[in-house]
């Protein structure tokens, strides 16, 4: 585990975990992102706010690369081939809305609750995500 | 402070977290669905620090009439264990498999003006306007 981060991991999701509690207090809605996303894209009363919540998920990035820590290069390490962008990303919109949740709504937000469902959820989606890494490291795909 | 200000901050805040996780790098989130080859269980820590920072509040929170702004507080409705929660969750974990991107991230990561985010933004759009208007 020579990449294993385990202090600015866990910094980060207090971080993460108190932009919930913030939204949740004020707004009276959960901060799960993929729910937020297709409010963005779609007509919807709640468009507009939405979209604002995602141009901040935007700018907090942008404070860190260029404000606070504009020496530090962050890593971004992506794949760069179509095959995997396409489906990957497609796959990501199609399922979270499906299963009514993604890494936030179901695993912080819905985990957070206590909500059996989220924790399935969860439990699913990391599990066919261990079993993808695995069939594609198989293949010889990356890694 | 109405609703439209405290989303962007929310956003924000959530992004500086993402950040400083390290989740807005792919390959840091295979390395953690890499249980087999240099696993890296960081993702771990991510969701445990965010979910004990927020469950406290949330069940301090949640049997309030409205929230702080005067907004009704909206909760999932339970639901059945049902096909489309499995089928669906099952679908999201390969295509995070598949590149390392979940939608939190995704949209962090256009702060890296790398053109290959808005390809996989646009297809991730894409995959939720088809379960819109394919599935009820």
């Amino acid at each position: 585990m020579h990449n294993f981060t385990p202090v600015s991991a866990l910094i980060g999701g207090v971080i993460i975990g108190l932009s919930v509690v913030l939204y949740f207090y004020t707004t009276g809605r959960l901060a799960g992102i993929s729910g937020i996303f297709e409010n963005a894209i779609s007509n919807t009363s709640l468009r507009l706010s939405n979209t604002l919540f995602l141009i901040g998920l935007v700018i907090g990035p942008l404070l860190i690369y260029n404000i606070i820590l504009p020496n530090n290069p962050i890593a971004f390490e992506i794949t760069n081939s179509y095959l995997l962008i396409i489906p990957g990303g497609f796959l990501v919109g199609f399922g979270t809305r499906l299963g009514g949740g993604c890494t936030s709504g179901h695993g912080i937000c819905g985990i957070g609750r206590l909500s059996v469902n989220s924790m399935i959820a969860t439990a699913l989606f990391v599990a066919t995500g261990i079993i993808t890494v695995f069939v594609l490291q198989q293949l010889g795909v990356y890694l | 402070m109405n609703d439209k200000i405290i989303s962007l901050i929310s956003g924000v805040i959530f992004g500086i977290g993402l950040v400083i996780s390290g989740m807005t790098n792919p390959e840091k989130v295979l390395g953690f669905l890499s249980i087999t080859h240099n696993w890296d269980a960081s993702l771990i820590f991510v969701m445990g620090g965010a979910i004990l920072a927020f469950a406290p509040f949330f069940f301090i929170l949640k049997n309030k009439e409205v929230s702080a702004l005067g907004a009704k507080i909206e909760l999932p409705e339970k639901q059945n264990i049902d096909n489309k929660l499995l089928i669906g969750s099952a679908l999201f974990g390969v295509g995070w498999g598949l590149v390392g991107l979940c939608p939190g991230p995704a949209i962090a990561a256009i702060a890296t003006f790398d053109p290959i985010v808005i390809v996989f933004l646009v297809s991730m759009a894409a995959g939720v306007l088809a379960k819109k208007n394919i599935i009820k």
